[in-house]
């Protein structure tokens, strides 16, 4: 088991990266809830305008490094990290970072969609205002109905915006979700799992949302589903027992890898 | 006798105990709602609520109690409301964990423990006498803030732990600070919990007489209270004081008062039962 110890570029044997920028790189890092070690060496850069996709078995650390690259574990008490991750060049974890402004600027969707309890309005209207993008009352309602298409749910909402947002389905939720998300106009998107509580039409809604959002922003998305990541993802990582065993393009990743670990994950054999 | 019925008897016989001394203890209330209502029912009129006390069973009234009551209560919630949410949020959502805070953690929870009069001693040490307040309405209302404070701050902190993960982390996600977080996501979700149990401290406030007689509240006074300085007599001081008369007219009066209290608490928890009801709906 030692070859998963190795480095990402030993192992990265596919296609070259795309011809975007890095947009994220991460550098030798370790991630602890307390004692308890749940990353170990995780290298990697993620490419602008490109989605990423985190896959592997429940438990493998996938959840958890997604939400180091907007700080959302700061939240939790007793967690701590080491290396280095960078967005545009910029150290997140450095004593500097706005750790507010990080979050604006890389938003996050929630594997249980969380609307807050008030109408659908208010649910875009709260990140515009806390963040002062909204100049006027015109202006907020015109960032609203721009987000709301963007996250392809404005047909179904529009004619009801002062409702509460928990009267929606689970699908048109988790789109007013990523409708929130884009209004304070991030440039990453996180995922966790968008998908895993919808049935499979509100799925497959999300998987086109996702690809037409990609030339707007850098994607990652986290999935126990493969046919999902195959299906959205240009890039696949693989984690396993909190490490990077492979990554890669993502047609790679499924066909031909170059790790047994990963073979066996893709093809169904554990997991 | 197999184990199986023997099993079964001992589940009629606790069944049968459980029933009976509900019963016992539902006849009890009753009887002691019964008393004081046929007692009191017929001194209970407009005239009752909106007379000075008198020396005359028939002309006493029980107005500048009612309004002494709901004065101090008023100061009250204006204290142990914004000092209680202040000190729950700060436990819950910033000192939590440490040790300075487990140990405030453990002596709020005994100082809801502590007998009334106690909070009396205080309130007559330091509002009454350092503080120079007198035994007024503002004395009154900051001891029994203080005997509130407590069961606010233990209840506002159950409430805020009722607020989802999910709600405080959709909120950050979007850029907002802890303070905002707080603001605009966990109170409003904590909001019913909070009042609840802001409703029940009171309720339990209402009924005080112990620290307010230790205070120095007047057991007779013919005037309503004129403000936060004003000298005050609050509902069960009033009751208290026309027990303690020999005529069997004044008694009348006191079973009256107990009504005009005891109408005051239920409809102060019908509304926190209301409130609790609209919360776990909305959580639903």
């Amino acid at each position: 088991m030692t070859t998963v110890l190795r480095p990402l570029s030993t192992l990265t044997t596919g296609a070259p990266h795309p011809a975007t920028p890095v947009k994220i790189d991460v550098q030798g890092m370790n991630f602890y809830y307390g004692a308890k070690q749940a990353l170990s060496d995780i290298t990697i850069s993620l490419n602008a305008n490109v989605v990423t996709a985190f896959i592997g078995p429940s438990g493998c650390g996938k959840s958890t490094f997604l939400r180091t690259l907007n700080r959302m574990n700061d939240i939790i008490p007793g967690t701590r990290l080491e290396g280095r991750i960078t967005i545009d060049g910029e150290d997140i974890y450095a004593p500097s970072t706005d750790v507010v402004g990080l979050r604006r600027r890389v938003g996050m969707v929630f594997q249980k969609s969380n609307p807050f309890p008030k109408s659908i309005f208010e649910n875009i209207a709260y990140g515009l205002r806390i963040n002062g993008l909204a100049t006027s009352r015109s202006d907020m309602e015109g960032r609203i109905e721009e987000s709301l298409k963007a996250a392809a749910i404005w047909d179904e909402v529009k004619d009801r915006l002062t409702e509460s947002a928990q009267a929606l389905s689970g699908g048109q939720q988790q789109r007013l979700c990523i409708a929130r998300a884009l209004a304070i106009q991030p440039e990453i998107l996180l995922m966790d799992e968008p998908a895993s509580a919808l049935d499979p039409i509100a799925t497959q809604r999300i998987e086109e949302l996702i690809y037409e959002l990609k030339s707007t922003y850098t994607i990652v998305i986290v999935t126990h589903n493969m046919q999902q990541a195959a299906r959205v993802s240009d890039r696949t990582a693989f984690f396993w027992l909190g490490r990077l065993v492979e990554s890669g393009p993502t047609a790679t990743i499924f066909t031909n890898p170059a790790e047994k670990l990963t073979e066996d994950y893709v093809t169904g054999r554990f997991g | 006798m197999t184990s199986a019925s023997r099993r079964i008897a001992g589940d009629r016989l606790l069944q049968t105990m459980s029933i009976l001394v509900l019963t016992l203890s539902l006849v009890a209330l009753t009887a002691l709602l019964y008393d004081v209502w046929s007692d009191g029912w017929r001194r209970l009129d407009w005239q009752f609520l909106t007379s000075m006390p008198s020396g005359r069973a028939h002309l006493a009234g029980i107005y500048p109690a009612l309004l002494g009551s709901l004065y101090v209560l008023l100061v009250t919630a204006g204290l142990a409301l914004p000092l209680g949410i202040g000190a729950a949020v700060y436990l819950e959502e910033y000192g939590g964990g440490g040790r300075l805070a487990r140990l405030i953690e453990i002596n709020i929870a005994n100082l809801a423990g502590v007998p009334s009069i106690i909070y009396g001693l205080l309130g007559l040490g330091i509002f009454v006498r350092v503080f120079g307040w007198g035994p007024s309405v503002l004395s009154g209302g900051a001891t029994l803030g203080l005997l509130a404070l407590p069961v606010v701050i233990l209840s506002t902190r159950e409430a805020l732990r009722t607020v989802p993960m999910s709600a405080r982390e959709g909120s950050y996600a979007l850029g907002a600070t802890k303070w905002q977080t707080i603001w605009h996501q966990v109170l409003p979700g904590a909001l019913p919990g909070i009042l609840t149990g802001l409703i029940l401290a009171m309720s339990r406030a209402i009924g005080e007489t112990a620290p307010l007689i230790t205070i120095g509240a007047l057991a007779y006074i013919d005037f309503t209270p004129s403000g936060v300085m004003s000298p005050f007599t609050v509902l069960p001081i009033q009751i208290y004081n026309w027990i303690s008369k020999p005529q069997a007219a004044f008694a009348e009066n006191a079973a009256a008062g107990i009504i005009v209290l005891l109408v005051l608490l239920l409809s102060m928890n019908a509304v926190a039962i209301v409130l609790r009801d609209r919360f776990q709906k909305a959580r639903a």
